[in-house]
């Protein structure tokens, strides 16, 4: 998107790089061709491509629902969702494109392993009621994410994330009335919501990121108002919000040590299991192969089309000439 | 799998009538038709326009962010284009 002669500020002295700087101090956005230093330009590039194909992997273990719905609103709730979430990572995809990746590029790093995508959706959907809780917790924390970054100092990433934003509450709330409806009724349906609620609890927590002070990439992106909140606080916020809800289906939380603190107004939850975070980040998961196996044979199978489209363009553009 | 790549299209939608069409982002497609769907689909889910035009990326001249100061500048001194230098007695009324 208009990126022709990217300029990168790289080398060209202190002086810049402080000019650039104070840009940003003055909550200046940045856009497409202005001149920014490259590594600005890397870590951003990284965070929205990984960005974008965590919403096109995430797609996959809700789709595995749709044809399985339990109702025709259901399923046509869990349709708009899924479509929403191709959205985002098409909104996402041509955001990192103003930063001089191609779509082409960023797909095959996808899809030859190379780029990381949420390690939430290395987790399989066993139950409709993941589904629910995908919703009310995945959307859930990741909106919590996403409101800070809708004032993030690149122009482009920040205006896909306000249109972000505004599409993920239908997410959420429908994920919650899900669990609403499971926790209303029989036995049997309410012990599926309390079980997918103990398998997606931690791993939800997870997707904050590491522990302040542990997270490699979080001093450069605050300085460059690419991150507002620290992993810790937003995760802390989270966990104020969701408890609550959580108590309100009557499930329990499964964190034998969470309990409220009255002198910080706070819940107090227990250590979290980075050793799992970092293997199902590794590839260990139990969904890793599969999800990229999909977006594989989905890329594969849709070549032809690809292939056919811009052949007919090219036949209408010698018919025209 | 390195294939022809998909030209880039910009999006413009008029979000009601009497409004202009305004930038929302940009689709791959391989022609304007396509580019059309694509557009509709991606950006408009919730009836967020009436009208949409698409617009081959590459067709786009665009001014250089680094000549910003020497094409617009010079219009902050120009204050003489606002209603507000003119001075004008209270006792004329409304102006
Ligand atoms: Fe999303
Ligand atoms: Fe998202
Ligand atoms: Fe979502």
């Amino acid at each position: 998107m208009y990126t022709q002669g990217l300029v990168s500020i790289e080398g060209a002295g202190g002086a810049e790089e402080e000019r650039f700087q104070a840009r940003v101090d003055a909550e200046e956005r940045i856009e497409p061709n202005d001149r920014m230093p490259e590594a600005y330009r890397r870590t951003l590039l990284r965070q929205i491509s990984q960005h974008a194909h965590s919403e096109i992997v995430g797609m996959l273990p809700e789709g595995n629902w749709i044809t399985r719905a339990p109702s025709l609103k259901r399923k046509a709730a869990l349709l708009a969702k899924v479509q929403d979430e191709g959205g985002h990572g098409l909104y996402l995809y041509a955001a990192a494109e103003t930063l001089g990746s191609s779509r082409e590029e960023m797909v095959d790093a996808l899809l030859e392993g190379r780029a990381k995508y949420s390690s939430i959706f290395n987790y399989p959907t066993r139950t409709w009621a993941d589904i629910g809780a995908i919703g009310w917790l995945v959307d859930g924390a990741a909106i919590m994410n996403q409101i800070p970054l809708c004032r993030c100092s690149y122009g482009p990433y920040a205006r896909a994330m306000i249109r972000i934003c505004r599409e993920e509450s239908f997410h959420q709330r429908q994920g919650y009335e899900i669990m609403l409806t499971l926790c209303r009724g029989t036995e049997a349906q309410k012990a599926m919501a309390q079980d997918a609620l103990d398998r997606w609890w931690w791993p939800c927590l997870m997707m904050f990121g590491p522990p302040d002070g542990e997270s490699q990439h979080s001093d450069a992106s605050a300085r460059w108002k690419i991150k507002r909140f620290s992993n810790d606080g937003l995760r802390q916020k989270f966990i104020d919000a969701t408890v609550p809800q959580a108590h309100y289906l009557g499930l329990a939380v499964p964190d034998p040590e969470l309990r409220f603190d009255e002198a910080s107004g706070h819940w107090h939850s227990g250590p979290i299991d980075w050793e799992e975070f970092r293997r199902v980040l590794a590839g260990g998961g139990v969904c890793n192969r599969d999800r990229l196996e999909a977006r594989r044979r989905a890329h594969e199978e849709g070549a032809w089309v690809r292939e056919a489209a811009l052949a007919y363009a090219a036949r209408q553009r010698r018919v025209a000439a | 799998m390195s294939e022809e790549r998909t030209p880039l299209w910009e999006v413009f939608i008029r979000a009601r009538q009497g409004l202009a069409h305004r930038h929302v982002g940009s689709v791959h497609a391989a022609d304007a038709t396509l580019a059309l769907q694509a557009a509709r689909d991606v950006y408009t889910r919730r009836g967020e326009g009436l009208s949409i035009w698409v617009v081959p990326s590459a067709a786009i001249t665009a001014s250089d962010p680094a000549d910003r100061d020497e094409l617009f500048e010079p219009t902050a001194s120009k204050i003489y284009r606002h209603p507000t230098f003119y001075d004008i007695p209270d006792d004329v009324g409304h102006m």
